[in-house]
């Protein structure tokens, strides 16, 4: 049973005549708790494939669901709700907001829900010590390392438990060393059952992954 | 983790734009403050004045002015063909249609005396009726009898007088019987006898410089009782203190329109510094609302964080404008009032009303900037990062 499921989806950019076909026709589906990684050169539709599926770009055609929601059938709001529902960004710049202490951050995705402060708190410190974080709650972005940086990212993606993992190139700035442990965290959450997408263009990496989508061009090549 | 600490924290780290929105609702702020305090100041203390003013009609001799120009230049004017009032003739204001109102009459004689090889101002009065035209004198001494004056603080300073001491005016001798606390007017510089004696004085038996007339009663017809007393006395003119104050009214209504006008001049550039500044944030945080759209905040979330922020400095704003405006009409009230004493006191409604009027400030100019900022796309966001 697919639980992400793609279907003849197409994103092409541009005007005034010139058009940019970023992502062809591209079917494909990923089941609940699958590890897979997207790879391919650079301007391949790698990225603008992520952006689609984490519901942040209007495909130009197809359908993209996730567990059985049509999600470019919903509104604007209604796909907010879903992105802070059902999925966690990494980003491979981190990203994160530089007047905010490491724990606010790790907090950002639960502000809107309506739950107690104390109670998003505990959540975010959680989040913190499964990435071996939590002694460096109360740090401003500048003062941790680029590393520490990544896994507060990561912490952030996964505060409120989504069943999905979109991450794009989170190694990309990472020494090699750094770039295994933050892949080991990722292996960790996904045997605890989170599904996992990630962008790479590193083989090691893509290594960790059970699956591996290629893209050229702007299609998907196996 | 709320949209409130959110927006605290921007502003905290952000502060060179926050504090230039502030100072551009400041700016506003503080003129409409300023404006307004100073004229509501004006205007109560005339409105004062002529509450303390015992008096509210004036009746004086017609009298008929020349003025005298040479070249175009003005150099004054002469008076010539005065009328005199009668004393008796104050008796038709008994026959007026709203004699009811009147609550006193007080006739004065004024003519020069030389005391002391001094000329100095004697003023004849009736001592009946001063508690209602003169409320805020105090006399330390005794009102006179017909033998008696009472000196003005500063005339009893000059002719160095006292209680009991004798004064000769026009081979009459009169006892000091009281001298007056000053009172910052024109009383300071006179001395006051019975009207009978100082007629007597000054050669003026039966007649009258002015009378004063008093119709303190809640909604009295000044304009009308002043029509009526000018067809009871033919020759004398009379004139309502309300409207003497009516020019100077005028100007201040004047001042006031000046002052509006001016203030929403200074307001409307302390809109546009805070639209121009706003969007110049959200441009510069393009990538940041990105993150905040990707990680699942709403439209309505970025638009809340963006007027959280814009309500929060336009509120300090406000309150520091209404402060900073007071303190300014306080420095400068010297300049506009005569005498001292102009209260400016913490006005509550104007504080609320102020305060008010900043945040809906800060809140208009920022919304363009809010949906701005709610509209961008998290792709293209994020493609900034």
């Amino acid at each position: 049973m697919s639980y992400i499921k793609a279907s003849s989806l197409a994103k092409q950019y541009g005007n005034n005549g010139i058009v940019v076909q970023a992502v062809r026709e591209m079917s494909f589906e990923i089941s609940r708790g699958e590890f897979a990684v997207i790879m391919g050169q650079s301007g391949s539709g790698k990225s603008t494939l992520l952006s689609l599926m984490g519901a942040l770009n209007t495909p130009t055609s197809g359908t993209y669901s996730v567990d059985g929601i049509d999600v470019y059938s919903l509104r604007s709001d209604q796909r907010a709700d879903f992105r802070r529902e059902f999925l966690g960004f990494v980003f491979q710049s981190f990203h994160l907001i530089p007047y905010l202490t490491v724990l606010e951050n790790v907090m950002l995705p639960l502000t809107t829900l309506k739950t107690k402060v104390q109670m998003k708190r505990q959540m975010a410190s959680n989040a913190l010590e499964r990435v071996g974080l939590e002694n460096k709650s109360n740090r401003l972005p500048s003062e941790i390392s680029g590393g520490e940086q990544e896994r507060v990212a990561i912490a952030r993606a996964i505060v409120n438990e989504p069943p999905i993992l979109l991450a794009d190139e989170p190694t990309g700035n990472l020494d090699t060393r750094t770039s295994e442990g933050i892949m080991d965290r990722f292996q960790s959450l996904n045997s605890d059952g989170m599904t996992i997408v990630m962008v790479t263009h590193n083989r090691e990496c893509a290594n960790y992954a059970r699956r591996v989508l290629q893209l050229s061009d702007g299609l998907l090549v196996n | 983790m709320t949209l409130k600490n959110i927006a605290l924290s921007n502003l905290r780290r952000r502060k060179a734009k926050a504090g230039f929105i502030f100072l551009g609702l400041l700016i506003g702020v503080t003129a409409v403050v300023a404006f307004t305090s100073l004229i509501n100041a004006l205007t109560h203390d005339i409105n004062h004045k002529l509450e303390k003013y015992g008096a509210n009609i004036l009746i004086v001799p017609e009298t008929e002015n020349l003025s005298l120009t040479y070249g175009g230049l003005s150099l004054g004017g002469i008076s010539f063909e005065m009328k005199e009032i009668r004393e008796e003739s104050l008796q038709n204001l008994r026959n007026i249609k709203n004699a009811a109102n009147v609550a006193a009459v007080g006739p004065m004689v004024l003519g020069a005396i030389r005391v002391d090889n001094r000329n100095i101002l004697l003023a004849g009065m009736d001592f009946n009726v001063h508690r209602f035209l003169r409320p805020w004198w105090t006399i330390y001494g005794a009102i006179p009898d017909k033998d008696g004056l009472i000196a003005g603080s500063e005339a009893a300073r000059i002719l160095r007088l006292g209680v009991g001491h004798r004064v000769v005016a026009n081979q009459k001798e009169l006892t000091v019987t009281g001298i007056l606390e000053p009172t910052g007017s024109q009383d300071d510089q006179l001395l006051f006898a019975r009207l009978s004696t100082a007629q007597s004085v000054l050669g003026r038996e039966g007649r009258i410089s002015m009378a004063e007339v008093a119709a303190l009663c809640a909604g009295c017809p000044i304009e009308e009782m002043v029509r009526q007393i000018s067809e009871a006395l033919p020759g004398a003119k009379v004139m309502g203190i309300k409207q003497v104050v009516e020019g100077r009214m005028e100007t201040l209504h004047h001042f006031e329109r000046f002052g509006i006008g001016i203030s929403g001049l200074v307001m409307l550039v302390g809109a546009l510094v805070v639209l121009v500044t706003m969007m110049g944030s959200v441009r510069e945080r393009t990538s940041e609302f990105g993150i905040f759209r990707a990680i699942g905040f709403r439209r309505s979330d970025l638009i809340r964080i963006v007027l959280l922020e814009a309500g929060i400095i336009s509120a300090v704003a406000g309150l520091t404008g209404y402060l900073l405006g007071l303190g300014i009409t306080k420095a400068s009230i010297p300049l506009f009032a005569e005498g001292h004493g102009v209260a400016v006191p913490f006005d509550p409604t104007l504080a609320g009303g102020i305060l008010i009027l900043s945040v809906i400030m800060g809140l208009v100019s920022s919304a363009y900037p809010a949906l701005v900022a709610a509209r961008l796309d998290p792709s293209d966001a994020l493609r900034s990062l």
